[in-house]
């Protein structure tokens, strides 16, 4: 058993990664920065070009891809125990569709020319209307949460938001085409203090009262009898998991468009290195998370400079290489 | 241990929107340690049976009282404190160790926030010593065989740490040595002051190892009490609509426990069997 020191060492450990991959990435990008420069910057002393970029530019975007990457494994590793399978993440009840549905439609319909927090804002509330419509559609069956049929409801509600976004598309001008297909490739460009604050207050949340759910998420990925046998409010816990996941997710895509592979290679990998404990995991999953999308955006956005790559497609390129060499070491 | 364990007065229950009742008007004193076999034919309600015992479902009419309680009115948690439960095969989607599973047990006592100290871990050990699994703790839960998973599960109820164990159908699935090692196992933790209470469709093993039986059929409990008294082949013949013999055992087993329930090879004949 994993005793309570070697996990401190651990989220230790993990911590320093992240200052140091957060540090690396601040340093990266169209005009290379040096430590100074960077620790000059957020101490006032330099130059404004420099200020802008570290603490306007750089040090936002490098704060939002740590958050995105922490919410999406804790939103991921929750819908899996929640829905006990292990290929759910956090798009799988169709929260990337409705979002996509409103982000599409606020670009497609010009909406996005008024302001710069029209798109997340759409793109928020299509995700909860997407949450709400797929919880609806999962009652219609019974009156208790039934995992299968809340997972059927999500693939119906994201086929359908889906097939809007396309018609959508159809009549849409090239620009607006462009930037709606860019904006569901996800990228933490044009990231803001603002933007850090949307996801970091939601996430704060969540995350607390998952940590306080770890045990009913061990239980509930055994079985709900054996949960309910062991003191779990099964229905209850099971809202507030469901609540607390598709707005961690919700928050996320607002912010930062879908990217995928996050949520749910992250939450395996710590399974892998670390084992299934929520106790341990939620948090081991947010880190790692944090660290993985973090470097995947600062690679992202310097390996074919000054074309910036989708991060969804690095997080897939990189992402899917070192997953199957953890579950070679697995097998070993 | 004679004290009372449960008591079921006039229970019925109806599943929300079915037309018939799964229990019907059952009453029963269940009093404190020995082994309670709840028998019966597939759909006679022992299942709902258990998960009223337990406090998963509510009567719709009657009470059902654990130690002199009624079971609706405690929370989750402390029936959980009180009651073991071992439901049929439920693991794990996600790789976890036997030690893992068993230390689930200690979750009614520790809450959302408490991390697990040194008597948590020794009553885990202890629980695993009792089932005879400490020398695969360490294992992966989904690499045991049948028979091992389930004295896990058993240890698991264990580590909750109540006065009673509830199973529901544990040998299930399991070969004749398993089934009976099992059988053995739960008589040792009868003798050592637990009340458990288990549904099987064994009779003979029923008939041999278990003190007190419940016989239900179509949601009444037809019969209760010591288990030689309840286990006749009249009864059970026109229970599960079958032919049935009780017969003594004719072999060197028979010193141990009750009667062998013998259902013959032919079909029923005549109205009245």
């Amino acid at each position: 058993m994993t005793t309570t020191a070697a996990v401190a060492r651990r989220y230790l450990l993990l911590t320093l990664l992240l200052g140091l991959a957060g540090m690396l990435a601040v340093r990266v990008g169209a005009v290379g920065l040096t430590l100074s420069d960077i620790i000059a910057a957020i101490r006032g002393t330099a130059d404004n070009a420099t200020h802008t970029i570290v603490v306007g530019l750089r040090i936002p975007r490098v704060v939002l891809a740590a958050l995105c990457g922490a919410a999406l494994a804790v939103s991921g590793a929750t819908y899996q125990a929640l829905l006990r399978n292990t290929l759910a993440e956090p798009y799988i009840l169709g929260v990337s569709s409705g979002a996509a549905l409103g982000a599409v439609a606020a670009t497609v319909f010009g909406l996005d020319r008024l302001s710069p927090w029209i798109i997340p804002a759409f793109a928020f509330a299509g995700a909860l209307v997407a949450i709400v419509l797929v919880l609806r559609v999962a009652l219609v069956a019974g009156r208790v949460l039934d995992r299968r049929t809340l997972l059927l409801a999500g693939v119906v509600v994201g086929a359908f938001c889906n097939a809007a976004v396309l018609l959508f598309l159809t009549f849409a001008d090239a620009e607006s085409f462009r930037s709606a297909v860019f904006w569901m490739m996800g990228s933490l460009a044009g990231a803001t203090w603002q933007h850090v604050l949307l996801l970091a207050v939601p996430l704060a949340i969540a995350g607390v009262v998952l940590f306080g759910l770890a045990r009913s998420l061990n239980l509930l990925a055994v079985g709900e009898p054996t949960a309910a046998a062991l003191g779990v409010p099964v229905e209850r816990v099971k809202y507030l998991c469901f609540a607390l996941a598709s707005v961690l997710a919700a928050a996320a895509v607002a912010v930062s468009g879908v990217i995928g592979f996050v949520g749910l290679i992250i939450p395996h990998a710590v399974r892998l290195l670390w084992g299934s404990d929520y106790r341990q995991l939620l948090a081991s999953a947010a880190l790692l998370g944090a660290i993985f999308l973090v470097g995947a955006d600062a690679a992202a956005r310097t390996i074919a400079a000054p074309t910036e790559l989708p991060i969804g497609v690095l997080t897939a390129l990189v992402g899917v290489p070192v997953f199957v060499a953890l579950l070679r070491r697995r097998d070993d | 241990m004679t004290d009372l364990a449960w008591r079921a007065e006039r229970v019925t229950f109806r599943h929300p929107g079915a037309t018939r009742d799964a229990l019907c008007d059952v009453t029963c004193d269940l009093a404190g340690g020995g082994v309670t076999a709840i028998l019966g034919p597939n759909g006679a309600g022992k299942s709902t049976f258990v998960r009223l015992l337990i406090g998963l479902a509510a009567p719709t009419r009657g009470i059902v009282q654990f130690r002199g309680r009624g079971l609706t009115s405690w929370p989750r948690g402390a029936i959980a404190r009180e009651i073991g439960f071992v439901p049929q095969g439920e693991e794990s989607v996600f790789p976890v160790t036997v030690r893992e599973v068993v230390a689930m047990g200690r979750y009614p006592h520790l809450g959302p926030w408490r991390a697990e100290a040194e008597e948590d871990r020794r009553i885990v050990r202890h629980a695993l010593e009792d089932v005879d699994a400490l020398v695969f703790a360490d294992r992966p839960f989904s690499t045991l065989s049948g028979g091992e998973q389930q004295r896990v599960r058993i240890a698991r109820a264990l580590a909750q740490h109540g006065s009673a164990i509830v199973l529901d159908e544990p040998t299930a699935g399991l070969d004749v040595r398993h089934e009976i090692e099992l059988f053995a196992l739960l008589r040792g933790l009868a003798a050592h002051g637990r009340t458990v209470v288990l549904v099987t469709h064994n009779l003979s093993l029923a008939s041999r190892l278990a003190d007190r039986t419940l016989l239900f059929s179509e949601g009444v409990l037809v019969a209760q009490g010591e288990s030689r008294s309840v286990l006749t082949g009249e009864l059970l013949s026109r229970v599960y609509g079958w032919p049935i013999d009780v017969v003594q055992h004719p072999g060197p087993g028979a010193e141990a426990g009750g009667p062998l329930v013998v259902p013959r090879l032919t079909p029923p004949t005549g109205p009245g069997l």
